[in-house]
């Protein structure tokens, strides 16, 4: 491990330092983000490294600083999630290259590679971290590089906004998680990692859900559960591409790490049963909110930003349901809605960084963020459609991709709840079921409409016919996902037998051997005759039954060749403006769910002066209501300004009142320490 | 090797038996409004013309439009091999559970949409949203309904479950949960498929329409490979109705004699369902768009009943 760390760490630093050393911006951005490539290698093996290694590897320098120990830990769990992080990082920085190009003569190549190091390095080491003072710098490290980056583009309109929406509700986060680290310290007696597994003294009952609450706000922020989504769908968008897809494909993850290390290690996996049902309620809340707001966003980052409140969410049912299992000692089951989460987890970090990084690529070559003037791309743009597709149908849960294993391994998990005790859980169970069903086809629904919106049909604005291919080293970086979203769909075999590493030590149980049956051609948790899967020949199957088609259309239609035409457009020539638009295509889901919308339309219609009937102007505009800003967030918010309106009488701007303030301080915390 | 014979069987008999549904169901709705009506192999005829004729392909569609008929016919194939058919052990048993044939169908539903969109015409999107919005109504409530029914048998692969209850021998009435159960998945059926009162088969009323919508720029081979996935689908999910929840006289060995009299019962039971189709298609009127969410809610809660009352009457 010391020599990966090494070069881990030397490849991220150097990616950092390097383009100091040059002024050419051609040169900075190959030093720099071929570093960080480099630097991903390594962290893909460091790794796989940790998933096998017998005994955790660790690793302590001691400091001055009271309380900070520079310690490092890792472990199966870390492991997978450095993997992970590295995995997507390794895409990005070499799309990075390319997309770079986007921001030539307003942000440097240097600047941009070097904070990419920076971010990708904090990431790495937070869940690496063992201590809880070290675990908190660079939480907050990873938190201020990815502020920096969301503002990147801070000339654009709304951009400082979203960064500063997002830095108050990082620290409002952080301050929870501080919060949590403190009680847990309290019976530990310091802020080691090792030491809050091993207290002197459990912590007593009240002060564990106190920890739990604590836990779930502060990591739940980070990682965008509802209520605390709301600065996600601003902040992620907002940053260049390549860094949304790290934001929403890996740094929201590192808050399922600590919620996962913070449950299942510190508090040792013993938790009352509304400890999981509380996750799991959130889960189900967050995945369905998040893509009934995805639907109505026709930006198409913002789109994808909303997506990742779901798969959080799907993410948190899966480990809710192995929470819940585990109180009632059921370890064989918690370690199947755990490894389903954690599946999800590496599923989710794949196909939403690759749709992001497509994302990208289309705004790389139209220079917009609106699906409406989008149309066509994929004759335009023939790889990154592909590449979008495979993402749209992973993310959509379509069977043979990676997103249908996990998603139906976290059924599963819900389905097993005839096994729990109570009758009440019994009936939650499969109705967060119905709600995941509910959430898989809106889903479906809603990347039909990205997909087909953006890349189908004739471009809708100049945009979108001039739009070409992105450089090769955007696809590249493209492809290394989409490759990974099919070989984690095809080889689950491959796959649960890492996760199994992962969750064996954090439920006692190792169940690879109970999940894969018939030499691991077939998930099967529990028996084969309960219910199973193979993806592989689901794939074939398809294959096989296309080529079947194709065979007797060949046959049957021996000789005839297609004849090409216009659409007919009713007489009319085909337009562009004929076609359904996104907003049109969402309306009846809008109609049917207007509760959760609250649509409103305005209409503003200016009339000939000689006749009413004549239109001279007209203009549309509809609106939905985001609930949790206007009914939670505004309220608050609003009262913190008029709090602040009234203290503002004893800030009279006077240099000799402020020393006085300080002096009055001074002398009452004296007195009160005396 | 037996096996690979008994795939192919099942691949043929899906193939062949689904034009002849959509041929009966026409049949009933013809002769319910008093008329002759086409031969209930009409449908077969129409296929291998619609096959030979040349086809027309918009100038402004991708590989999307041409790669879908095939994709939409192979995810609906691929599904109507996981569950059984005549023989209540079906080969393909363990590639996939119900929760993999309804998302191999959602796949098919998914391109379908895409290739709706993809000719860049107002009725193809329209078709494809109002698809959207069905389908997304459709999923809970069916796999609620899937669930009531996997937890009696204690299991959700197809196979295990009407092996099971084709075994249980005096099955006269089966429980409300199961009664209840079916009533939601029937529903499911008519909306999945693109039935009256969801949706009309027979129409081209640019209003209406949803289905009809998605294929109208399709022509030739094309358009008889997606006319034949949505025979195939209507079959797959009939079957699955008349298996699951009426398994009666399906072959449960190998032997001949069960094998012809567990086929000669499934044709039956699957003709006799169509029938009931044709009947409510001539009985009740489209309903509009925005009423079909109240129609799919009353399935969601009476498979969320079955539930309770799997749970609440067991014991």
């Amino acid at each position: 491990m010391p020599t990966l760390l090494t070069v881990l760490l030397a490849c991220y630093l150097l990616g950092g330092l390097l383009p100091l050393c040059t002024s050419r911006p051609h040169l900075q951005n190959i030093l720099t983000h071929g570093a960080a490539a480099v630097a991903g290698l390594a962290g893909i093996v460091l790794g796989f490294v940790g998933l096998f290694a017998a005994q955790p590897l660790t690793l302590s320098v001691p400091s001055n600083i009271p309380l900070l120990t520079v310690a490092l830990r890792l472990d199966p769990l870390a492991g997978f999630f450095v993997l992970t992080i590295s995995l997507v990082g390794l895409a990005a920085s070499i799309y990075a290259q390319g997309y770079v190009g986007e921001y030539a003569g307003r942000v440097s190549a240097g600047l941009l590679g070097a904070l990419l190091n920076g971010f990708l390095l904090s990431m790495t080491l937070v869940v690496l971290a063992d201590n809880g003072f070290f675990f908190l710098i660079l939480w907050e490290v990873m938190s201020l590089l990815s502020y920096v980056l969301v503002v990147t583009d801070h000339e654009r309109p709304g951009v400082r906004e979203a960064g500063l929406f997002y830095l108050i509700m990082t620290h409002v986060g952080t301050a929870f998680i501080i919060l949590t680290f403190v009680i847990f310290s309290q019976e530990a007696g310091s802020f080691s990692f090792e030491d809050f597994r091993h207290p002197d003294q459990r912590l007593p009952e009240g002060l564990r859900s106190i920890a739990f609450f604590t836990a779930l706000i502060g990591f739940g922020a980070k990682a965008g559960i509802v209520p605390l989504h709301v600065w996600l769908p601003y902040a992620h968008p907002a940053a260049p591409s390549h860094i949304s897809a790290l934001m929403s494909g890996v740094m929201i993850k590192t808050a399922v790490y600590a919620l996962i290390r913070v449950y299942f290690d510190f508090l040792e996996g013993v938790f009352p049963w509304w400890w999981g049902f509380t996750v799991l309620s959130v889960g189900a809340v967050s995945a369905l909110l998040g893509v009934m707001y995805a639907l109505m966003e026709h930006d198409l980052k913002s789109l994808l930003a909303f997506h990742s409140v779901e798969n959080i969410g799907i993410i948190l049912l899966g480990i809710g349901a192995g929470m819940i299992f585990h109180t009632y000692g059921l370890h064989e089951l918690a370690a199947l809605g755990l490894l389903a989460g954690l599946y999800h987890t590496i599923n989710h970090a794949t196909f939403k960084a690759l749709l992001f990084l497509g994302a990208g690529a289309v705004q790389f070559a139209t220079h917009t963020r609106d699906i409406e003037e989008y149309g066509g791309l994929l004759r335009r743009m023939p790889w990154t459609g592909l590449f979008f597709l495979i993402g749209a149908v992973s993310i959509a849960a379509l069977p043979p991709t990676n997103g249908f294993v996990s998603e139906w391994l976290v059924f599963q998990s819900l389905f097993l709840s005839v096994q729990l005790p109570t009758l009440f859980l019994k009936l939650m169970l499969p109705i967060a079921a119905a709600i995941l069903a509910l959430t898989g086809a809106l889903a479906l629904a809603c990347f039909a409409k990205a997909f087909g919106m953006s890349f189908l049909a004739q471009p809708r604005s100049a945009h979108a016919r001039q739009a070409v291919e992105v450089p090769t080293s955007m696809r590249v970086g493209m492809g290394i996902l989409a490759g990974s979203c099919v070989v984690l769909g095809l080889a689950p075999m491959l796959v649960v037998p890492l996760l199994d590493r992962v969750t064996g030590p954090l439920t006692g149980v190792a169940i690879s051997e109970k999940v894969l049956a018939l030499d691991g051609w077939v998930v099967a948790p529990v028996t084969v005759e309960f219910s199973s899967i193979s993806t592989p020949v689901l794939a074939a199957l398809l294959v096989g039954a296309g080529l079947l088609g194709l065979l007797i259309a060949r046959w049957l239609g021996k000789g005839v060749r297609a004849r090409y035409t216009r659409t007919w457009g009713c007489g009319l020539p085909l337009t562009p403006r004929m076609e359904y638009t996104a907003t049109g295509f969402v309306q009846p889901i809008k109609q049917v769910f207007e509760t959760v919308y609250q649509p409103t339309v305005k209409l503003e219609r200016e009339f000939l002066e000689q006749s009413k009937y004549f239109l001279r102007h007209q203009r549309v505009e509809f609106h939905t209501e985001p609930l949790f800003e206007t009914y939670l967030y505004r309220p608050v918010v609003k009262k913190l300004l008029a709090l602040a309106e009234r203290l503002r009488v004893i800030q009279v701007g006077s240099l000799h009142l402020y020393l006085t303030y300080i002096f009055v301080t001074l002398v009452l915390l004296l007195l009160w320490a005396g | 090797m037996v096996q690979v014979v008994l795939i192919v069987v099942q691949v043929i008999m899906l193939l062949a038996l689904a034009p002849f549904i959509v041929g009966v169901i026409r049949k009933v709705k013809a002769r319910l409004q008093c008329r002759r009506g086409a031969g209930l192999f009409q449908p077969y005829a129409d296929l291998a013309k619609l096959f030979r004729k040349q086809p027309v392909r918009s100038s402004t569609t991708s590989w999307i439009f041409t790669a879908a008929p095939y994709i939409v016919f192979a995810s609906t194939v691929a599904a109507g091999l996981l569950m059984p058919v005549f023989l209540s052990h079906t080969p393909l048993n363990f590639a996939g559970n119900i929760i993999a044939l309804v998302y191999l169908l959602a796949l098919g539903t998914f391109f379908l949409i895409l290739a709706g969109l993809d000719a860049g015409s107002a009725f193809g999107g329209m078709g494809s949203s109002r698809e959207a919005i069905v389908a997304t109504l459709a999923e809970p409530a069916m796999m609620l309904s899937i669930l009531a029914i996997a937890l009696t048998a204690g299991s959700t692969n197809l196979s295990t479950i009407v092996h099971q209850s084709a075994l249980l021998e005096g099955v006269v009435l089966a429980p409300p949960a199961h009664l209840m159960a079916l009533a939601a998945m029937f529903i499911v059926t008519l909306a999945e498929t693109g039935r009256v009162p969801v949706d009309n088969p027979a129409t081209h009323l640019e209003l209406t329409m949803i289905h009809e919508a998605m294929l109208l720029e399709y022509s030739g081979r094309y358009l008889a490979l997606m006319e034949w996935a949505a025979g195939i689908k209507l079959l797959v999910l009939l079957t699955l109705i008349v298996n699951v929840f009426a398994p009666w006289g399906i072959a449960t060995s190998l032997a001949p004699a069960a094998l012809a009299t567990g086929t000669a019962v499934y044709v039956l039971k699957v003709a006799g369902l169509a029938v009931v189709i044709g009947v409510i298609e001539s009985m009740f009127a489209k309903l509009r768009l925005f009423r079909v969410p109240e129609l799919l809610g009353a399935a969601f809660i009476l498979a969320l009943l079955a539930l309770v009352f799997f749970y609440t009457l067991r014991g």
